[in-house]
């Protein structure tokens, strides 16, 4: 750390001072001459968590794309459609059972298991044609994008969050400070998008340490580096390829649930976050999940801050983001050139 | 799925015959069907089918172009299209006064051209940045965002409604939407298209491009620039989208987000790949079995009892089909059930029945 401050002075000059506004803009009340030119301190705020929540919830999906990326170089394009899929078996079962958290293990297990068939028997035989992967996970998606629009029908459908969810909890940041009686609004925020952004967290730590920490983290991270490798020195890659593809199913399946709970969940969907997750991995650098994690909040904030100050304009804010990482980075910001 | 052998061949000085003895009899049975169909078929046919069979075929031969001799599978080209239709509605006359400009049509077309060509460019050399599978990925994120992006832009693109009662300049005193006008008008282009690609592919540039597909480190080694082979190619490829993107807006009289949509992306890709990644009439086939398809699915799927809504599916499953047994197309199941007849057929001769 105080190498590269001693090396790039002037760099780390800027950094702090971007961070120390940054951090002065988020906690400390907004003066009248601001407010005038941007709008309410609250807007601001909402759209910055607005944006780190969708984020988290790109990262769930994303996370299994850019694994299964990184390790069996199957750009899997039917990520998107399991992502729909488990939304609306998550909905099936949570007002089936009247339980929120009964439908997460269900549906994890569920869309993993699809996910283990699509490996086992579609993706493990192609190995090495990539185009051919590709177009194979192209025709499921419009396959399962079909068979969803009939059971399901076109209308769009919301899960209901758990009553401790719902509702606001106020965070620990000021949002206005009243002028007549000096009394503090604390911000307040929807309590359910709170937590699907400590679950990411959670989940995110968790497979940074699954993968970094253990046996078969050590496997999954060589057989990324060089499979051919890894298979020669007798590891059964194939119970590798099938575990790490079916994890990633069921992660991107209880997104779904997540997605369909604090967004909601119709037809379109699936080409929405299959999109989101493409740009963040993209971004992020294939493979990677820390790269997946920060261009998931890349994107998110993006996406947030574009659609509150620039409606329509937003999704170019998030083309450029890509145009700007191709072009000076094309392996993306944590990927490694191979 | 390797498209490797698809080399030209090369006619010996010696027995080189004039260029239109060298069309085989088939070419020529299919240029009399095609340019004396209107005699026969109704408008429906002239049309819905055949009209939209060139104009997603034209689509089609862009990609295949990129992808058949350039190895880079592009989903951008429905997008490609979709601009130089944008830019005649917007430019041109359209129902939406407020944003139309409404000017000449020998400024729009060449206009609409042009700006499709400079979309395909900059896309293309950020496609380029990186090789292979990513191609695929980067291509198909910058459609969806330009789907995203003329649904939610009002002020150019006119958000989700987009541009209604956009129509063909009434040039010679012809109205180029009615049914045989247009056939004749779609089948031009298409044959020019089709030419063009065919000639482009025996040229020097498309051999280059053929060689950069196949081993661009070798090529690189030649002295061939492979980044801009592969930026030319998109910006070639445009032209062939662009003229089918015109030609289905004139169609259609409109163009809104949903023609360019994701799945109208992948439409364009199973297309491509149904009929044949390797040979320029393979879009056309591809085109014209997804056309049939469509349009006929309502009576077949409600013979077996299914709602007339379950045609993706049978396009899905029919594409699914298609790569898992035959990566190559409806063309590749031909070209290899000729081969067979043709090791069979010696066979057959000796009397081994």
């Amino acid at each position: 750390m105080d190498d590269i401050i001693k090396r790039n002075p002037l760099r780390s000059l800027v950094i702090a001072i971007l961070i120390a506004v940054f951090l002065w803009l988020v906690f400390s009340p907004w003066p009248p001459e601001l407010v005038a030119r941007w709008g309410r301190k609250q807007i601001f705020l909402n759209a910055l968590l607005g944006g780190i929540t969708l984020g988290a919830l790109y990262f769930l999906v994303a996370a299994g794309f850019t694994l299964i990326f990184g390790l069996m170089r199957v750009v899997n394009l039917a990520h998107g459609s399991l992502f729909l899929l488990g939304g609306y078996l998550g909905y099936e079962i949570s007002s089936a059972t009247g339980s929120w958290f009964i439908a997460f293990p269900v549906v994890f297990v569920v869309v993993g298991l699809l996910g283990l068939l699509m490996q086992r028997f579609i993706f493990a035989k192609m190995e090495g044609e990539e185009l051919r992967q590709t177009l194979v996970s192209i025709g499921i998606s419009i396959v399962l994008a079909d068979l969803m629009l009939w059971l399901w029908g076109g209308q769009s459908y919301s899960i209901l969050a758990p009553g401790f969810l719902t509702g606001p909890m106020e965070l620990p940041i000021i949002n206005s400070i009243n002028a007549s009686t000096g009394a503090t609004n604390w911000l307040r925020y929807p309590a359910v998008r709170v937590w699907i952004l400590i679950a990411a967290i959670v989940i995110g730590v968790a497979m940074w340490l699954v993968l970094n920490r253990t046996a078969l983290g050590m496997l999954i991270r060589a057989g990324v580096d060089d499979r051919e490798m890894l298979a020669a020195s007798g590891v059964r890659i194939q119970l590798v390829f099938l575990a790490v593809f079916g994890f990633g199913a069921g992660l991107a399946g209880m997104a779904g649930i997540i997605g369909g709970t604090f967004q909601s969940l119709s037809p379109g969907e699936d080409t929405r976050f299959l999109l989101a997750s493409l740009v963040v991995v993209i971004v992020g650098g294939m493979g990677s999940i820390i790269g997946a994690a920060i261009g998931a909040l890349i994107i998110g904030v993006t996406e947030q801050m574009g659609f509150v100050y620039a409606p329509t304009y937003s999704v170019v804010f998030t083309f450029l983001i890509m145009a700007a990482v191709l072009a000076f980075r094309p392996q993306g910001l944590l990927g490694s050139r191979r | 799925m390797a498209m490797t052998d698809h080399a030209p061949r090369f006619v010996n000085r010696a027995d080189q015959k004039l260029w239109f003895e060298r069309i085989p009899a088939p070419w020529w049975a299919l240029a009399v069907v095609l340019l004396f169909l209107p005699v026969v078929a109704n408008t429906f046919w002239l049309f819905q089918i055949m009209g939209w069979t060139f104009i997603l075929g034209m689509i089609g031969l862009s990609l295949m172009f990129l992808a058949g001799y350039g190895g880079m599978v592009s989903l951008l080209q429905m997008t490609v299209a979709g601009v130089a239709g944008y830019m005649v509605a917007i430019l041109g006359t359209s129902g939406t006064v407020t944003v139309s400009l409404g000017l000449a049509w020998w400024i729009v077309l060449p206009a609409a051209f042009l700006v499709a060509a400079f979309f395909a460019t900059v896309s293309g050399a950020l496609a380029v940045r990186t090789e292979g599978i990513y191609t695929i990925m980067i291509t198909l994120a910058i459609a969806a965002a330009f789907f995203y992006f003329t649904r939610q832009n009002y002020t150019i693109f006119n958000g989700y409604s987009g541009f209604n009662l956009v129509l063909p300049p009434q040039l010679f005193g012809v109205n180029w939407r009615d049914p045989v006008p247009f056939y004749y008008l779609s089948l031009v282009l298409a044959a020019l298209s089709y030419g063009a690609v065919v000639y482009v592919s025996r040229s020097p540039f498309g051999l280059a491009l053929q060689g950069v597909r196949d081993n661009p480190r070798r090529m690189a080694a030649l002295g061939f620039n492979v980044t801009a082979h592969r930026v030319a190619a998109y910006a070639l490829a445009s032209i062939f989208a662009s003229a089918g993107g015109i030609l289905l807006v004139w169609q259609n009289a409109q163009i809104a987000p949903g023609t360019i949509g994701i799945p109208a992306a992948i439409d364009v890709l199973v297309v491509a790949v149904v009929g044949g990644m390797r040979r320029p009439l393979g879009p056309f086939i591809g085109a014209f079995i997804y056309v049939i398809l469509q349009v006929f699915s309502p009576d077949i799927l409600g013979f077996f009892g299914f709602s007339a809504e379950r045609f993706k599916l049978i396009i899905g499953l029919g594409f699914l089909a298609i790569v898992l047994f035959s990566p190559d197309g409806v063309l590749g199941l031909w070209d290899r059930w000729r081969a067979r007849r043709r090791q069979q057929d010696p066979q057959a001769g000796g009397g081994a029945a």
